[in-house]
């Protein structure tokens, strides 16, 4: 991205440092920003890797290409690099970028805090996949790290255990810093109420990671001194419980869901109004949904847990609460259904992923609604049936979502416009390899296929070889991102200030690509 | 402050937060080698350690430096206050997580070992009583007493919030004396609780056998307490910090927020501390 900022440092004040001295020591929003989203896509590739390894293996029954400890490896950080380096990083570099720019501010609240913020996740990451090279590899857990397998890993663990350490701190310095930034540095006249959505659903991510990572840490610190020192809170032989753990756990891992899905909300509800040119329908409901889907996310976490020996009533009570979270979620859907209600639309790219996102993140949510009741989850427990649902959230939902808002935002970034066919092209790859790929899994989960098993019976041979082609092309359809974001910062059409007519907000009113410094001088919003 | 400035304050690039994440890069895997028993483990923790100090002395004295030279105002201001509300509800959330944990123990899994198919079948004669080590565990232990040293630390506790806060006042009437009298009794009465409390771990594993590894007793006990010791040796680090700058002659009246969120911070860990007497000492 070196030469999107080439013309920009006219009025930066004092010596600066340049090459990767630059990057190392800026305490610029969109340098961070642009580091964030790089990082994400790096670690993007490295999980995609993995799956790729996964779903070879899983191409056809039998034990062919690794070994069952090393498939368990790559099921484990799959997930966590997936989670916690690619989807979450991605978000928080859209906030980098365009939270100032929408609120009108001059940078973030804590400028040099926000570039430690970003610098501890390349240790973080290199943590994470430095655990597969200790004796022993990686953590074979799932992602989740249930005691009393976590506690007989080898070193691995520990590595993952630091590494997510580290991740919570970064989250934690990250989140104080959007929050202060959105709470203290709104340009005059920018009330609460008239904030674009996005800022509005980071606001309430970020309250959901300062609640919910240290407990986070708090779990994993109790795995850590069960395994090193003796202590027994997930032991029964000590008067602990196992299951005690996946209650902390959950804890954090509900809301961790909605701290991925709301900001991939935020963007839809940016994306889909500027292509529908139409306001956002509902705006206040908007944001009473935000925080409603927030606020229950608390009290769902043992929906994860049906099968644990949890009572009936706890149970009941589970399945009640989480179908609760369709009422706002449903909110959300009907308010994008209806900006689109005869507005004037247009299908870039951006529009398409939000419309994939409306549709594919809808089905998703419907078979969460399914397992969250408890008699069918019951069956569903561990079975490919999660796989596809979460996937659905996961991959159809946040990164659809993500692409979104890059296409969207990527004039404004680069200075220049996108290749329209080949985002097309790109897009329509996704749609469809991301449904053969994750699809058929419902119907292999529906049929008992449990899922974390390298090798599977003779009858769900057709579905895993359907699957695992289109997992091959879903990945090397994402190539085709990065040679689209690489030739539009090396050229193409000149981006105006404002490229797409429907768009709202100040990150429209500055210059394309955006200069290094912008609201230094706060604009007054009428 | 000697003038206000208009504009946000935007620092220029620091090199600090790089420092910060070798430091993070060394602590971590230096601690991740150290507990499987590599020799270089607590090497690399402790040069870990090294560089993170040298980072922290850096950047806070980056920070003062601005700070005593009126580059942040009323706006930073407000974010520092902001900041540093959030950052304590993270804290309050950790602490969460394992008060949460001497919930469940208490109150689910232990009386579920003590009952039913566990007690039928498993754990034959196994009772729920608190304290309690769990089915496997055959010594006997004693638990700590909360009317002894407890008690006595809570009382320490509950008076450093008291000097602490006259020592604010002092700083808001401008009475330097009274500012750094104060805090310096603040300081003295934490370094006095931190000590009884290294004796009473030191009672605990020579007379009562009360370990960390004393079942699910010993896991809370010293989890919690051990927690909010290190919390404590935080504060009390940070209200010398506040010490030495009250006697090199920082803070105004009017701008002294970092005397004002090391007294937030303190009297969070004071809170805690009343929790945990409550909780775990007393009940």
């Amino acid at each position: 991205m070196e030469a999107v900022h080439a013309g920009a440092h006219g009025h930066d004040h004092g010596h600066h440092p340049t090459g990767l001295m630059r990057w190392i020591t800026t305490t610029n929003h969109k340098d961070i920003g642009t580091m964030y989203l790089w990082f994400s896509f790096t670690m993007f590739m490295v999980g995609g890797a993995m799956a790729m390894v996964i779903r070879a293996e899983l191409f056809e029954p039998g034990l062919q290409i690794v070994s069952p400890e090393f498939f368990n490896q790559m099921i484990t950080l799959h997930a966590l690099i997936m989670v916690f380096g690619a989807i979450m990083p991605a978000f928080v570099g859209f906030a980098n970028w365009m939270i100032p720019l929408q609120i009108g501010a001059s940078d973030m609240a804590f400028a040099r805090m926000n570039n430690w913020s970003f610098w501890i996740l390349p240790v973080a990451g290199s943590m994470l996949i430095l655990s597969l090279f200790v004796p022993g590899g990686a953590a074979g857990t799932g992602w989740t790290m249930y005691p009393p397998l976590s506690i007989q890993m080898g070193m691995g663990m520990d590595f993952a255990i630091f590494g997510l350490h580290l991740l919570g701190m970064s989250s934690i310095m990250g989140s104080i810093n959007i929050i202060t930034t959105i709470l203290n540095l709104r340009a005059p006249g920018m009330s609460l109420m008239r904030m674009p959505l996005f800022c509005w659903t980071w606001l309430i991510t970020a309250y959901l990671l300062l609640a919910v990572m240290p407990v986070l840490a708090g779990a994993i610190t109790m795995l850590l001194t069960d395994r090193h020192f003796g202590t027994s809170f997930f032991n029964a032989a000590g008067g602990g419980d196992p299951v005690m753990f996946q209650h902390i756990f959950w804890f954090f891992g509900h809301p961790e869901v909605y701290i991925i899905a709301l900001p991939a909300f935020g963007v839809i509800s940016q994306v889909i109004p500027a292509f529908s040119r139409k306001h956002i329908f509902g705006y206040a409901s908007m944001v009473y949904a935000i925080a409603a889907i927030a606020l229950i996310s608390f009290f769902v976490w043992a929906h994860h847990m049906f099968t644990t020996g949890i009572p009936l009533t706890g149970q009941l009570y589970f399945m009640y609460a989480t179908m609760l979270i369709a009422v706002p979620t449903g909110v959300k859907v009907f308010n994008w259904t209806a900006t689109m209600w005869k507005g004037a639309l247009s299908f870039e790219t951006p529009m398409l992923f939000a419309i994939g996102f409306l549709f594919l993140f809808t089905l998703g949510g419907f078979s969460g609604l399914v397992c969250a009741i408890t008699a069918i989850d019951i069956q569903l427990q561990d079975t490919y049936y999660v796989v596809a649902h979460f996937h659905y959230v996961m991959v159809a939902g946040a990164l659809f979502s993500a692409y979104a808002g890059a296409y969207y935002w990527l004039p404004k970034w680069t200075g220049h416009m996108y290749n329209e066919t080949l985002g097309k092209l790109h897009f329509w790859l996704t749609l469809i390899f991301f449904n053969m790929t994750f699809f058929v899994q419902h119907f292999l989960g529906l049929a008992g296929m449990p899922r974390r098993v390298p090798d599977y019976a003779l009858q769900f041979a057709e579905f895993n070889k359907i699957s695992s082609i289109g997992s091959f092309g879903l990945g090397i359809s994402q190539l085709l991102f990065l040679y689209i974001v690489i030739k539009t910062i090396k050229g193409g059409p000149k981006a105006g200030d404002k490229p797409w007519d429907g768009a709202e907000g100040l990150e429209w009113t500055v210059p394309s690509p955006a200069p290094h410094h912008t609201f230094e001088d706060p604009p007054v919003i009428k | 402050m000697s003038q206000q400035v208009s504009r946000y304050f935007v620092p220029e690039p620091s090199h600090w937060p790089i420092f910060g994440s070798m430091a993070l890069f060394c602590m971590a895997s230096g601690a991740a080698l150290w507990m499987n028993k590599v020799h270089a483990g607590p090497w690399v923790f402790v040069t870990g350690l090294a560089i993170l100090a040298y980072m922290l002395f850096g950047w806070f004295g980056t920070v003062i430096r601005e700070s005593e030279g009126g580059r942040y105002n009323k706006q930073v201001d407000t974010s520092f206050r902001w900041s540093m509300g959030w950052f304590i509800f993270s804290e309050v959330m950790f602490f969460a997580a394992f008060f949460g944990a001497l919930f469940y123990t208490r109150v689910l899994s232990v009386p579920d070992l003590a009952s039913g198919d566990n007690l039928a079948l498993l754990y034959h004669g196994f009772t729920d009583v608190w304290p309690n080590a769990g089915p496997a565990f055959k010594e006997t232990f004693h638990p700590m007493e909360p009317w002894g040293l407890p008690a006595i630390n809570t009382a320490l506790l509950l008076s450093s919030g008291a000097t602490l806060t006259w020592a604010h006042w002092g700083l808001l009437k401008d009475n330097r004396k009274q500012l750094i009298i104060g805090l310096a009794l603040t300081v003295i009465l934490g370094a006095l609780f931190l000590t009884f409390q290294v004796h009473e771990y030191g009672e605990a594993y020579e007379h009562l056998n009360l370990k960390l590894t004393t079942g699910v007793y010993g896991s809370t006990f010293f989890m919690l307490t051990g927690f909010h010791g290190f919390h404590v040796t935080l504060g009390a680090t940070m209200l010398t910090v506040i010490l030495l700058r009250s006697i090199a002659g920082h803070f105004k009246p009017d701008h002294h927020f970092a005397f004002e969120a090391v007294a937030w911070y303190w009297h969070f860990v004071d809170v805690v501390w009343l929790l945990l007497f409550v909780l775990v000492y007393w009940l």
